[in-house]
């Protein structure tokens, strides 16, 4: 006598802790082994992209922020370099030299976070603790620089909106002698783990052809073998004249991508170490006074100034018409903005390439097969947030 | 509109799709492919221009990637393409109408969503603004701001 079995249908999250944010994943099961999965995406949809159409290009910038809120300058990053090139306006060194340091951070921050929820997905709790610490430190770097520990709205079109303060330079040096023996910590937990190696090792395999054909960027490409980092095939601002690796995985499984991110960890300590013995006092923002508001002090004493201040901060600056399209490597893979503008001193279009939606649309084909003990593994190891994704 | 990108000029990633809308044109549509080749080092933006109803094919048969990208224009904008495995809106709510980031689509939107106590269910209503929507485009600061609500009633007005 036969039966027939009907495949069982999983709904996973939105309200996961596992999920990364609100992702609702259908899973059609067969026993323990996932035959299918649809990822349900967009709850949180903000429409970055239409708010942006209808905000100032300095107004556009805090949107950024909020699309993968653990890195937030590297985001900024990508307009402000979009919008420069668009006005053709130079960057001061010391500036550049600031915002490398900051993406870095970024960088940093992100991929502790990933290395250690993933951790946590898989069942190890004590990575997590011992990486917020650290996060908790970056992010006070953050709060110096710009005010606030998340949000940071510090990049401008130009440079950025005010010099580092006293002390900041020396804290970050500091950071920078204790933070590799945290890695190493990390490492101690995990890198030789009989557990965690069973989860990671050969799950979620993407080959290199795979890999291209889904549009992957970042440690998903590197990881499964192909060398493509846009700091050096590409470079932007002052990556050209800095020393830096780039790891590159194997295998292309869970595994691979965490060694990758390890490593660029420890790249990115190395990059932040040489900006600071490079910078040197000078100007932090764009010299012309039509795209950067005047000191407060100038303000003060010269009328032309306080006009130049009111002018730029409610009717913002014009951008010539034209189009552009940049990319810089953001922790999670290429991060691009394809700007449009019409000049006006709106961007006509702004289009976001956010890396984890690449990512995460692969999902049904890096689980098929696997066992539905896999997912959370597979799905940390894509390092996805919401707030890019949904955009 | 098939470009070989797999042989010589091995643009072999697709980076992203997108749409510019502009409504003057007849032709409103103006779909952008931004491609990738990493072996030379080369990005590639090819740009198509349709008319609201045509179709496009799609070329999820060439790159995977292009699903998501090809389902995002199609909810973004309502472009849509033939053979297309799979187009279902992507990023907006489930049973939202119209196409949000099409330029005559308000940025407050047509539609609000609410949890009604009487009804013990999430609802949708019309969107009813209780302060003026405030338009802050000083083309010159000088001028002040317009009200959405002021020239909407400038409008019935006239009407």
């Amino acid at each position: 006598m036969t039966k027939k079995i009907k495949n069982l249908n999983l709904n996973f999250g939105p309200q996961h802790p596992a999920a990364h944010g609100v992702l609702r994943l259908i899973l059609e099961l067969d026993g323990e082994v996932v035959e299918k999965a649809d990822p349900h995406i967009g709850l949180l949809h903000r429409g970055t992209e239409k708010l942006i159409e209808n905000k100032t290009y300095m107004q556009a910038v805090p949107y950024f922020d909020r699309l993968d809120y653990v890195a937030p300058m590297n985001q900024e990053h990508a307009f402000a370099l979009a919008t420069e090139k668009i006005l053709e306006i130079d960057v001061p060194i010391r500036a550049q030299y600031i915002r490398v340091i900051f993406c870095e951070i970024g960088r940093i921050l992100s991929h502790i976070l990933n290395v250690t929820t993933q951790a946590m997905d898989v069942g190890a709790l004590t990575p997590t603790l011992w990486g917020f610490e650290e996060r908790e430190k970056l992010m006070g770097f953050y709060e110096r620089v710009s005010g606030s520990r998340l949000h940071a709205n510090y990049f401008r079109a130009g440079g950025v909106h005010q010099d580092l303060p006293q002390g900041l330079e020396e804290d970050i040096a500091e950071f920078c002698e204790t933070f590799p023996k945290i890695i190493n910590d990390l490492e101690s937990l995990l890198t030789e783990n009989r557990i965690f190696k069973q989860r990671n090792v050969d799950i979620g395999v993407v080959t290199k052809q795979d890999a291209l054909d889904y549009s992957f960027s970042g440690v998903m490409i590197r990881g499964s073998g192909v060398p493509w980092d846009l700091r050096k095939s590409q470079p932007y601002d002052c990556y050209e004249q800095l020393d830096f690796k780039i790891p590159v995985g194997k295998n292309g499984d869970c595994y691979d991508r965490y060694l990758c991110r390890i490593e660029e960890m420890k790249e990115s300590v190395f990059i932040i170490k040489q900006c600071l013995s490079k910078m040197e006092k000078g100007p932090i923002k764009s010299l012309d006074g039509k795209i950067s508001p005047p000191s407060k002090k100038e303000i003060k004493q010269s009328m032309e100034a306080l006009i130049h201040h009111f002018k730029l901060f409610t009717e913002g600056y014009r951008v010539p018409k034209d189009e552009i399209y940049t990319a810089v490597e953001a922790p999670k893979g290429e991060f691009g903005v394809y700007l449009i503008s019409d000049g006006s001193n709106k961007p006509y279009k702004c289009k976001i390439r956010a890396p984890g939606f690449s990512h995460l649309q692969s999902m049904d084909y890096l689980i098929k097969g696997h066992m539905l003990a896999d997912v959370p593994a597979v799905l940390g190891s894509l390092d996805i947030v919401f707030g890019e994704v949904d955009r | 509109m098939f470009l070989k990108t797999n042989n010589d000029t091995k643009f072999r990633q697709l980076i992203d799709i997108t749409v510019v809308d502009y409504p003057e044109n007849y032709k409103r549509f103006e779909v952008v492919y931004l491609f990738l080749s990493h072996e030379f080092n080369q990005r590639l933006i090819l740009k198509y221009t349709i008319a609201e109803n045509e179709i496009i094919p799609s070329i999820t048969s060439i790159f995977s990637g292009a699903n998501w990208m090809e389902r995002e224009v199609f909810d973004m904008y309502g472009v849509s393409f033939k053979d297309h495995p799979d187009l279902r809106r992507i990023l907006t709510d489930y049973g939202f109408e119209g196409h949000p980031l099409r330029k005559d689509f308000p940025l407050t939107g047509h539609t609000e969503v609410r949890y009604s106590e009487d009804q013990k269910k999430v609802i949708n209503e019309p969107v009813k603004l209780e302060q003026n929507y405030r338009n802050f485009d000083y083309e010159s600061p000088w001028e002040g701001t317009r009200y959405i609500k002021e020239e909407l009633d400038n409008n019935d007005k006239k009407n």
